[in-house]
């Protein structure tokens, strides 16, 4: 550490170039964050996805709709200690498409999603009201919706008997951990099956939560054998898999971010640190013998520059993670499509390994020449 | 007058680019950094613009959709046979010998192997009216033959057939109880339908329950004016509860989120990358002004003015941008242009595949990028270099 101001100095020594070399590294890790947290978004919750809940739809596709009678025959099922079911609504809300999810559900469907946090009277309350909604935190703020609020929602799959219109209350708000969708719209089935016009007693999904998360395979497979052979066949899996299925079908978004991420890297990180260092060690190379003349060793030399180029890294990469990650905690880039917008630890964490990997790639080469260099060589050169 | 100052401009600019190979290694870190940009801009504004192609480029200005009031897309609507009987007496419908030249069609998904991954993705399948392929005219077999009606026979698109597994010409598949078979090959000018697989109506109506009810109806207008004709008899109609738009309208606006989307993750990647690239310009810059000060303060000793030392640290910032700038987009063009894959359309839940395109357009886009960064970069060291006091930048060395 006796060196440590040493080092410091000779970042200081030319000031602008620090300063534009940092600010280089700093953009770097900001587009670092930004598309981690992009491909946490398109990863859609997989990683949150709860191990014991399990998801039961038609065999043939999502939109095809179940029987609402399977409910008895999953509950009954051994190993099943929940039953829920969920219909994809959609709707338009002024004049656009809902920039949310609309689903109803039967009551029970909350006691699936622990993680939903919603207060124990507001439960009641929606409960007791047929036309009753519970919506998440992120869209009730957009929407500037407060308890009590009605809410009209134009029919694109299911219309209404009269008219065009579905009117909802809002009766709960919840709140969840990050990284949970808080955008959601939930309303009862029930309103939805008496009103609409045809396919009565169908339901969209359904969600399950077993008593033990290593049996799940025995399970899913218990439950799809009980409607092989009948005229609605199911395909269960875990609600991981399930969401992984989304994430496949968008394609491949890990291959394009770590494309893009090398092509940062390589660009606003390596080479432009790479540069400053080298063109640092040119300048020093006087000063650089007089170090090794007065006894400082070869191996120590290399240390100074290496730790000279990992600490740059790690003051701009370091500042561009901190700053990004703040404002994704801030919420500021919360977005319709793409809900759950979060950076993990894990990023962070391999963020910083990133820093200091390249801090060293970067100061490799010049620090092999600070090393090498032969005092008679380099003090004469000057 | 104006003649010496731009031939003293002149000089010292090709002065400046002359010597470029004498800075090589700081002069690369800012025309990789800068096309590194360009390529990262023009790659991924590709898709989108892939996708919006794929989605939107085949859609015929004399096409119209018929969909149930309030459905957002095929997959949303629903309409009863009777309704569609109406629909086909509408005025402003091409008929050929008293035919109406309309195609009643469902749009269902079906599950199939992506062939790049082995993992199932929703593959839409449409079934079709006898008219579909005379409202559809840019649409024609390439392989096999066309379906025969009644039957359990089916066309694949070309990019579904590229895209995913089992649907090769003469192979069987099943999704539920509804076994296809697949006689023929279409392709249909690298839109959204490519990515369909087409059987007969009726036959999905059996499978799926549908009944007599059908989804849209596509049809062809007497000419693109006969629109308005159409849809005002249409939505005038007590008998129907419909809605009618133009095809064009219609997959513009099912791209539209999707588009948007890659459109705001590129432009700010572009835009973050792009400040960064400046700042390696920035430091480039002065590096070189750094290493020709003695240079630079001889030129002013000898006379040329300060507009011409500014304009030419520019001059040097602006080639090294260009250079960036046309290395990028060319490698960007080489790299991903026509590059297959495809996606899922958030709207319909289903796959739609597509071509990476970098066009002429996102070249440019690129290229005049480029110029701004450089632009932007080389404005502080050249303020620098017209300011430096002769006296002590020719003491200094």
């Amino acid at each position: 550490m006796k060196y440590f101001p040493l080092i410091w100095r000779n970042l200081l020594r030319r000031k602008v170039r620090t300063i534009f070399t940092l600010a280089s590294v700093f953009i770097a890790f900001v587009l670092y964050s930004f598309l981690m947290v992009v491909q946490n978004a398109f990863s859609m919750g997989v990683e949150v996805a709860g191990v014991d809940r399990l998801v039961l739809m038609h065999k043939v596709s999502l939109i095809q709709l179940l029987p609402i009678s399977y409910v008895d025959r999953i509950r009954r099922t051994e190993g099943v200690t929940h039953v829920g079911h969920s219909t994809w609504f959609g709707g338009t809300y002024q004049d656009k498409a809902t920039q949310f999810a609309v689903m109803a559900v039967d009551p029970a469907y909350f006691q699936l999603y622990p993680e939903a946090r919603i207060p124990q009277d507001q439960v009641q309350a929606w409960l007791a009201d047929r036309q009753g909604v519970i919506v998440g935190r992120t869209t009730a703020t957009r929407y500037g919706w407060t308890i009590g609020d009605k809410v009209p929602i134009q029919a694109t799959i299911w219309q209404p008997k009269q008219g065009n219109t579905w009117f909802f209350n809002i009766d709960g708000i919840y709140d969840a951990d990050r990284g949970f969708d808080t955008s959601n719209f939930f309303f009862h089935y029930e309103y939805l099956d008496e009103n609409r016009r045809g396919a009565y007693g169908l339901v969209g999904w359904y969600v399950l939560r077993i008593d033990d998360p290593s049996r799940a395979a025995d399970v899913a497979a218990r439950l799809d054998a009980q409607f092989a052979n009948s005229s609605a066949e199911t395909k269960t899996s875990t609600e991981k898999a399930f969401l992984q299925g989304f994430v496949n079908q968008v394609g491949n978004i890990k291959a394009i971010i770590i494309s893009i991420l090398a092509a940062v890297l390589f660009t606003l990180f390596l080479l432009v640190l790479a540069n400053t260092m080298a063109q640092s060690v040119r300048e020093r190379t006087s000063e650089l013998a007089v170090l090794k003349t007065l006894g400082f060793s070869n191996g120590l030399v290399l240390g100074l520059v290496l730790v000279e180029s990992i600490l740059m890294a790690l003051l701009g990469g370091g500042l561009g993670l901190a700053i990004t990650y703040f404002a994704v905690e801030g919420g500021s880039f919360n977005n319709a499509l793409l809900p759950v917008f979060i950076m993990r630890s894990r990023d962070i964490a391999i963020g910083i390994a990133l820093c200091c990997a390249l801090g060293v790639v970067a100061g490799a080469f010049p620090a092999m020449t600070a090393m090498r260099l032969r005092i008679t060589d380099a003090l004469r050169r000057t | 007058m104006i003649r010496r100052w731009l031939s003293q401009t002149l000089a010292v600019s090709a002065l400046s680019v002359r010597t470029i190979p004498q800075r090589a290694s700081s002069s690369a870190v800012a025309m990789i950094g800068i096309a590194g940009v360009v390529i990262v801009f023009v790659a991924v504004l590709s898709i989108g613009e892939g996708f919006r192609a794929a989605m939107t480029d085949a859609s015929a200005p004399d096409r119209a959709i018929v969909m149930r009031t309030g459905a957002d897309s095929e997959m949303t609507s629903g309409l009863p046979g009777p309704e569609v009987q109406v629909v086909q007496q509408a005025p402003g419908l091409l008929r050929v010998n008293n035919r109406p030249i309309a195609s009643a069609e469902l749009y269902v998904l079906v599950d199939l192997n992506k062939r790049s991954t082995g993992t199932p993705a929703n593959v839409p399948l449409r079934g079709i009216g006898a008219e579909a392929l005379e409202v559809r005219n840019e649409a024609h077999i390439i392989d096999g033959r066309m379906f025969q009606f009644g039957t359990n026979e089916a066309i694949v698109g070309r990019a579904a057939n590229r895209q995913f597994a089992g649907v090769d010409l003469g192979s069987e598949f099943m999704s539920g109880n509804l076994r296809l078979r697949v006689v023929g090959i279409f392709e249909s000018n690298g839109s959204v339908g490519e990515t369909e697989i087409w059987c007969d109506s009726h036959l999905i109506q059996g499978v799926y329950e549908r009944g007599n009810s059908y989804q849209s109806v596509l049809a062809k207008l007497d000419s693109p004016a006969a629109f308005d004709t159409f849809k005002n008899w249409l939505t005038s109609n007590p008998q129907l509860n419909v809605q009618v738009q133009r095809e064009s309208d219609y997959y513009a606006q099912q791209s539209q989120v999707m588009s948007s989307l890659i459109r705001g993750i590129g432009y700010t990647i572009a835009v973050l990358m792009g400040v960064g690239a400046v700042f390696g310009a920035i430091l480039t810059m002065y590096t070189a002004v750094s290493t020709r000060t003695r240079e630079i303060a001889t030129l002013r000793a000898l006379g040329f003015n300060t507009v011409s030392v500014l304009i030419s640290v520019l001059a040097e910032s602006l080639a090294l941008a260009a250079i960036g700038g046309v290395l990028g987009g060319l490698t960007a063009y080489l790299a991903f242009n026509g590059y297959q894959t495809s996606t899922m359309n958030f709207q319909t839940f289903s796959q739609v595949a597509f071509a990476f395109r970098v066009t002429r357009t996102l070249m440019i886009q690129g290229l005049s990028y480029a110029l701004l960064m450089g632009l932007v970069g080389g404005l502080m060291p050249a303020i620098k270099a017209a300011r430096l006091p002769i006296a002590t930048a020719l003491r200094q060395l």
